[in-house]
C-alpha cells in the first residue's frame, strides 16, 4: 500500500437555476402586483378564493376564471417563531412567519410577521400589510415588504373554523 | 388479493448523522445483506428489486436507483423506483407487497435510504418559490404552526410533546440501531433544550440521519417455508394537495380515510383493541397525539390523553414508538419503512429488547410532503 492520505469524499458543487414560466393566471397577478393590487382567482365549483391567483382550483381539478381582489388586511391563523438559522434564509433570528388569511381570500398564506414581538404575537391577531415606495413596486410579491400588527381587535378564534 | 405476502427478512443499518465510512451503495448493500441473511436467501434467489428514497437534492445525486440497481443485484430483473415524499418507505414496501399480492412475483428485495449528509436537506427543504419569500426553515418551519394549531384546538396540557420525546428517547436506548440515544435523558433536559421553531424544542425533534432499511417479501409457499414470518394483512394508501381551502392540515382527511381503508381491509372494527402495537412517523414529538387522532385510536381533541396516561408507553395498553421513532432515527427516505420493518419484527417476536409481549398485530404508518401523503400496513403472526 502506499503512504498516500486516504480519500474519503470530495465535494461536487451542484447548481440548479430554472425559468419559471408564469401561465395565464400568475401572469394576472404579476401584474396586478406591479400596481398594488392583490389579484386571486374564485373556483366556479366550491366558490373559494384563492390567493395568489391560480389557474385551476386543486380540490375541485377545474379552471378557475374569474378574478377577485383580495386585501391586504388579514389574520393570523397559527405562526412559527423560527429560532433556528437556514442556509437560505437571510432574516435576522428571530423572526415570525405567519399564516395569514387575507381578507376576501380562503386560503391563508405565509409571510413574515414584523413590528411585533415573539410574545405578542397570538393566534386570531389582526395584520396588514408594508408596502414598499410605489416608486419601486414591480411585478413581485416583494413589493410588500411585511405584514405587522393593524391595532384591530384580534378575531375570536372559533371564527377561524378549521384554520386553526 | 390472489396472493398472501409476509416479510421474511428484515435489515437496517446502524443510523447516524455522518456514515463517511461507506457510500450510498455500501449503506443500501449492508441493509439489504442484513434482510437476505435474516430470510436465510442470497441475491438470486431475488425476483425483482424495489427501491426507494425521498427528494434527490437530499443527496444532490440525480436518479440514484440508476446504479443502485446493480449493485442490490438487480441486473436482469425487474426494477422500480417509488417517490412519495416522507412517505416513500412505506409506500415502497406496499410496491413490493403489490407485486406480490398479484402473482408477479415470488421473492421481492425492497430497500429505502438516506444519505442526508451527503447534502442539506433544510437547504433542499427551504427552496425559494418564484413569487414567496423564502421564510419556512426546514420541515420544523412548516410542521411547527400545525402543531400550534393542535394545541390550541385540544388544549392539550403544554408538556404532552416533551413526554412523548422522554419515552421515544428512553425506548430508544433500547433499540441498537438508533442513531439518537441520551443514556440519561429525562423531563428536564428536554424541556429546558432550546426552542428551534417555537413551539417545537431541540429535543423534540428528530435527527439529520443518514441509514437504510431493506425487507424481503414473499409470497404464500416461501413464507410457509420461513421460521418467523410477518404476514401482510392489509396495505393502503392515501394523497390530498398541500393546500386547499377548508383543508384540515392538523388531521388531513387523507390520513382518516387511509387508516379506515387499512382497517377495512384488515377485518379490524376497533383498532384500539385489536391492534396490540403501533410504530407510527412522529418526527416532531406532538404529532404522536395528532397521528393517534388520524389514526382513529382516540377521538378528535383526545390523542394527548393517551400519551399522558402512558397507554402509548412500552408497558402500555398500546405501545407506540417501541423503536424509538422517527425521534431516534431519521433517514428520511428509510423512516416510512423502518416504521414498516418494526411492525414486521414486533408480530415475528424479534424487536429484541424492545420486544411487545405477545404482539400479535401491529400497525406500520408514514407520512410525507405537507402532510398529504400516507401509507400504512397492518402485519400479523399467522395469516389473514
Amino acid at each position: 500500500m502506499s503512504d498516500a492520505p486516504s480519500v474519503k469524499s470530495i465535494i461536487t458543487p451542484t447548481r440548479l437555476e430554472y425559468e419559471f414560466r408564469v401561465g395565464g393566471a400568475h401572469a394576472e397577478f404579476l401584474a396586478s402586483l406591479a400596481e398594488g393590487k392583490l389579484i386571486g382567482k374564485r373556483c366556479p365549483g366550491c366558490e373559494k378564493v384563492y390567493f395568489p391567483a391560480r389557474a385551476s382550483c386543486p380540490r375541485c381539478g377545474i379552471a378557475m376564471s374569474e378574478s377577485v381582489e383580495v386585501s391586504d388586511r388579514g389574520t393570523v391563523t397559527t405562526f412559527c417563531i423560527v429560532r433556528v438559522p437556514s442556509e437560505n434564509i437571510d432574516l435576522k433570528l428571530p423572526y415570525c412567519a405567519a399564516n395569514i388569511l387575507l381578507d376576501g381570500s380562503d386560503l391563508p398564506l405565509i409571510a413574515l410577521l414584523q413590528e411585533c414581538e415573539a410574545q405578542d404575537v397570538c393566534i386570531g391577531m389582526r395584520v396588514q400589510a408594508v408596502w414598499k415606495p410605489k416608486s419601486e413596486w414591480g411585478p413581485t410579491f416583494e413589493n410588500i415588504r411585511y405584514f405587522r400588527p393593524s391595532g384591530e381587535p384580534d378575531v375570536a378564534a372559533e371564527m377561524l373554523g378549521a384554520w386553526i | 388479493m390472489a396472493e398472501r405476502c409476509a416479510v421474511i427478512g428484515v435489515g437496517q443499518t446502524r443510523h447516524e448523522s455522518k456514515r463517511i465510512d461507506v457510500s450510498q451503495v455500501g449503506l443500501v448493500r449492508e441493509a439489504a445483506l442484513r434482510a437476505l441473511e435474516d430470510a436465510d436467501l442470497t441475491w438470486k434467489d431475488i425476483d425483482a428489486l424495489v427501491i426507494g428514497k425521498a427528494p434527490d437534492l437530499f443527496e444532490g445525486v440525480m436518479m440514484p436507483e440508476l446504479f443502485l440497481a446493480e449493485v442490490l443485484g438487480g441486473t436482469g430483473k425487474p426494477m422500480l423506483r417509488v417517490h412519495t415524499a416522507g412517505s416513500v418507505g412505506g409506500s415502497t414496501a406496499i410496491v413490493a407487497a403489490s407485486l406480490i399480492e398479484a402473482g408477479v412475483h415470488e421473492r421481492v428485495l425492497t430497500v429505502a435510504y438516506e444519505k442526508q449528509s451527503e447534502s442539506n436537506a433544510m437547504w433542499a427543504l427551504s427552496i425559494r418559490m418564484p413569487f414567496q419569500q423564502a421564510l419556512v426553515a426546514g420541515a420544523g418551519g412548516f410542521f411547527a404552526p400545525l402543531i400550534r394549531s393542535y394545541m390550541r384546538r385540544s388544549g392539550a396540557p403544554e408538556d404532552t410533546g416533551i413526554r412523548v420525546a422522554l419515552k421515544d428517547r428512553i425506548n430508544a436506548l433500547k433499540n441498537p440501531y438508533a442513531h439518537l440515544r441520551f443514556p440519561n435523558i429525562d423531563f428536564d433536559q428536554i424541556a429546558e433544550s432550546p426552542m428551534l421553531w417555537d413551539p417545537i424544542r431541540y429535543l423534540e425533534t428528530c435527527p439529520s440521519s443518514d441509514g437504510a432499511c431493506a425487507l424481503v417479501l414473499s409470497d404464500q409457499a416461501g413464507a410457509r417455508r420461513a421460521p418467523r414470518p410477518a404476514w401482510v394483512h392489509a396495505t393502503a394508501m392515501r394523497t390530498e394537495p398541500t393546500q386547499f381551502a377548508g383543508r384540515d392540515q392538523v388531521n388531513p382527511q387523507a390520513g382518516k380515510d387511509c387508516a379506515r381503508d387499512l382497517y377495512a381491509k384488515a377485518g379490524i372494527s376497533n383498532p384500539r383493541r385489536e391492534i396490540d402495537c403501533a410504530e407510527i412517523y412522529v418526527p416532531f414529538s406532538w404529532f404522536e397525539p395528532m397521528w393517534l387522532e388520524n389514526l382513529g385510536f382516540a377521538p378528535e381533541g383526545e390523542g394527548w390523553r393517551m400519551t399522558y396516561d402512558g397507554v402509548t408507553a412500552l408497558d402500555g395498553d398500546l405501545p407506540v414508538n417501541m423503536s424509538g421513532g422517527v425521534l431516534s432515527s431519521n433517514p428520511i427516505g428509510a423512516s416510512g419503512m423502518l416504521r414498516f420493518a418494526e411492525a414486521a419484527n414486533q408480530v415475528r417476536g424479534m424487536a429484541g429488547e424492545h420486544q411487545v409481549d405477545g404482539a400479535r398485530k401491529a400497525l406500520g404508518h408514514a407520512y410525507g410532503g405537507g402532510s398529504q401523503y400516507f401509507s400504512m400496513w397492518i402485519v400479523g403472526d399467522e395469516p389473514r
